[in-house]
């Protein structure tokens, strides 16, 4: 008589936790983390309001030399600002916290993948971006006045969302670079600047010729022309910008890196 | 572990945690390298020097580390076992220092884990904290969990270990039971005062070692006080007072980890 081996009893354990549940707990908890900071959430969704009242609603109603509504174009353009700063202020201030705290050591004890963490904190900082764009253009709508096909506003926030890859390196490398007392204060130094020589505050036309002819090469211009092309308001090939951005993507993210691997043989090595 | 500060013990933790890498040799958990998510996913940790977000409060941030292991515990079980159910809804940032202790104590076991690495987990905690860590940790010792902390108390390593590895300079110096280590570490105090300054060859090759000598006064440590009297008397050295106690276990310990070229 052949007996039948016993089914094996012991329950097999899953050896890991699911990538799913770590990355849905983790987008959670950062985005909790991040509301619960006034300097950050009240910060990305009440300036853009605040700077598109003071130099977008006056002229609202206007309407560009080529048909386009003045009131789209500074939308688009505060809207550009807007996803750029939740990504410069929250990687660069984000990390630069974290780093300081040491969250970054625990962390790196725990089974969570960093990739599942950085995937996390980049999908929080879309989120917030996301919920920025919303206010700003529903603002921008309901008190501007501004009316465009709601396909346009779909656009442009599609476009801005999917090009602020190189903010989010650009926040990488100051939250290397920069300790937790540092950091804010890089982050607007850079940004700022950035934002206004490219025409995001004020029209480039309205600026001194010498911020007109360093403004094509930088960054946060060429990120402008992804939300003024949504309302075919550009003055680049989308292409050219789209190229510029990739170069500025790689070359933040170069920076980032260095100051990634400095840190990690100082205190991991 | 047990050693004085600077021993190597945080670093001995951080090999073994995968989170440095040694220089020769190489480190396996569960026959897999430290680093390895599966091998991870059976460890608990407390390290020193590490922080976690401020704004989060302890349920939430239990929660979040929970979903990084295979079979966690209950959130409310491992928060209790921490002593912080009555902090479970503060805020991390408002929490004492001793607290926050206790809160990555929690963090540490949440994920039901085989085998905890605690670095110096007593650091900060008052006297009543300390007792419930210590209960906590028996538990867990007789759930069957292996339990790797570093400390440099002896008679906190005596009153919780089962075996002790006694590491100074990186280098690994004893490694016994409390009991084998207690036997092998001095228990007596003995402090002489003498008619006159001592000289080196008054103390040497005595079964005792000298914790310090200035002067005419020295201390010495030994398991055989009679003995070490008796030589005494017998080279002439003139001794004017003199008092035994029982050892201090620190200074007992610091003999047992003293280097030789610092001996005085």
């Amino acid at each position: 008589m052949t007996a039948l081996a016993p089914a094996p009893t012991a329950t097999t354990k899953p050896e890991v936790a699911p990538l799913g549940r770590m990355l849905l707990a983790q987008t959670w908890s950062e985005l909790r983390i991040r509301w619960r900071i006034p300097a950050f959430s009240l910060t990305i969704v009440a300036l853009p309001v605040l700077f598109f009242t003071f130099f977008g609603l006056p002229f609202a109603r206007q309407t560009l030399a080529n048909g386009t509504s003045l009131g789209a174009y500074l939308l688009a353009s505060f809207a550009a600002y807007s996803v750029g700063s939740v990504m410069v202020f929250g990687f660069g201030i984000g990390v630069a916290t974290e780093r300081g705290l040491k969250v970054d050591v625990l962390m790196r004890a725990t089974p969570l993948p960093p990739l599942i963490a950085l995937l996390a904190k980049v999908l929080n900082a879309l989120a917030y971006a996301l919920l920025s764009l919303v206010i700003l253009i529903a603002y921008g709508v309901v008190v501007g006045g501004v009316r465009q096909d709601p396909v346009v506003w779909i656009d442009m926030i599609a476009r801005l969302l999917a090009g602020s890859v190189p903010f989010i390196a650009l926040g990488f490398a100051i939250g290397y670079l920069c300790g937790p007392n540092v950091a804010p204060a890089v982050a607007n130094l850079v940004y700022l600047p950035l934002s206004f020589a490219s025409g995001l505050f004020m029209p480039l036309s309205q600026l001194p010729a010498f911020v007109r002819s360093i403004a094509p090469y930088l960054p946060a211009y060429h990120y402008g022309q992804l939300g003024w092309s949504a309302v075919g308001a550009n003055t680049e090939r989308l292409s050219v910008s789209i190229a510029w951005l990739a170069g500025y993507t790689a070359l933040f993210l170069l920076i980032a890196l260095r100051a990634y691997k400095r840190e990690e043989s100082r205190k991991f090595g | 572990m047990l050693g004085p500060n600077g021993a190597g013990k945080t670093t001995s933790i951080s090999l073994m945690l995968g989170l440095r890498q040694p220089t020769a040799g190489q480190v396996r958990l569960f026959g897999r390298p430290p680093t390895d998510r599966r091998a991870r996913s059976r460890c608990g940790v407390m390290l020193q020097e590490s922080g976690t977000s401020s704004v989060l409060t302890v349920g939430e941030i239990v929660e979040v580390f929970r979903a990084y292991y295979p079979a966690p515990l209950a959130a409310a079980r491992a928060i209790a076992m921490a002593g912080l159910t009555e902090q479970a809804a503060v805020r991390v940032g408002t929490l004492s220092g001793g607290q926050r202790q206790r809160l990555y104590f929690a963090l540490a076991i949440c994920g039901d884990p085989e085998i905890l690495f605690l670095d110096e987990p007593t650091v900060g905690m008052d006297v009543e904290a300390r007792r419930a860590f210590v209960a906590s940790i028996q538990t867990l010792a007789a759930a069957g969990k292996t339990i790797v902390f570093t400390t440099h108390y002896l008679r906190e390593a005596e009153e919780m270990a089962r075996r002790i590895v006694v590491i100074d300079h990186g280098t690994v110096i004893a490694d016994a039971s409390p009991q084998e280590l207690k036997a092998r570490v001095p228990g007596k105090k003995i402090t002489l005062i003498a008619g006159r300054p001592f000289a080196n060859r008054d103390l040497e090759d005595l079964p005792a070692s000298v914790l310090s000598v200035d002067g005419n006064r020295a201390s010495l440590l030994s398991n055989e006080p009679v003995a070490v009297l008796r030589e005494l008397f017998r080279r002439g050295v003139d001794v004017a007072d003199l008092e035994v106690t029982g050892a201090d276990l620190e200074e007992a310990f610091l003999a047992l980890t003293r280097r030789p070229e610092s001996a005085p």
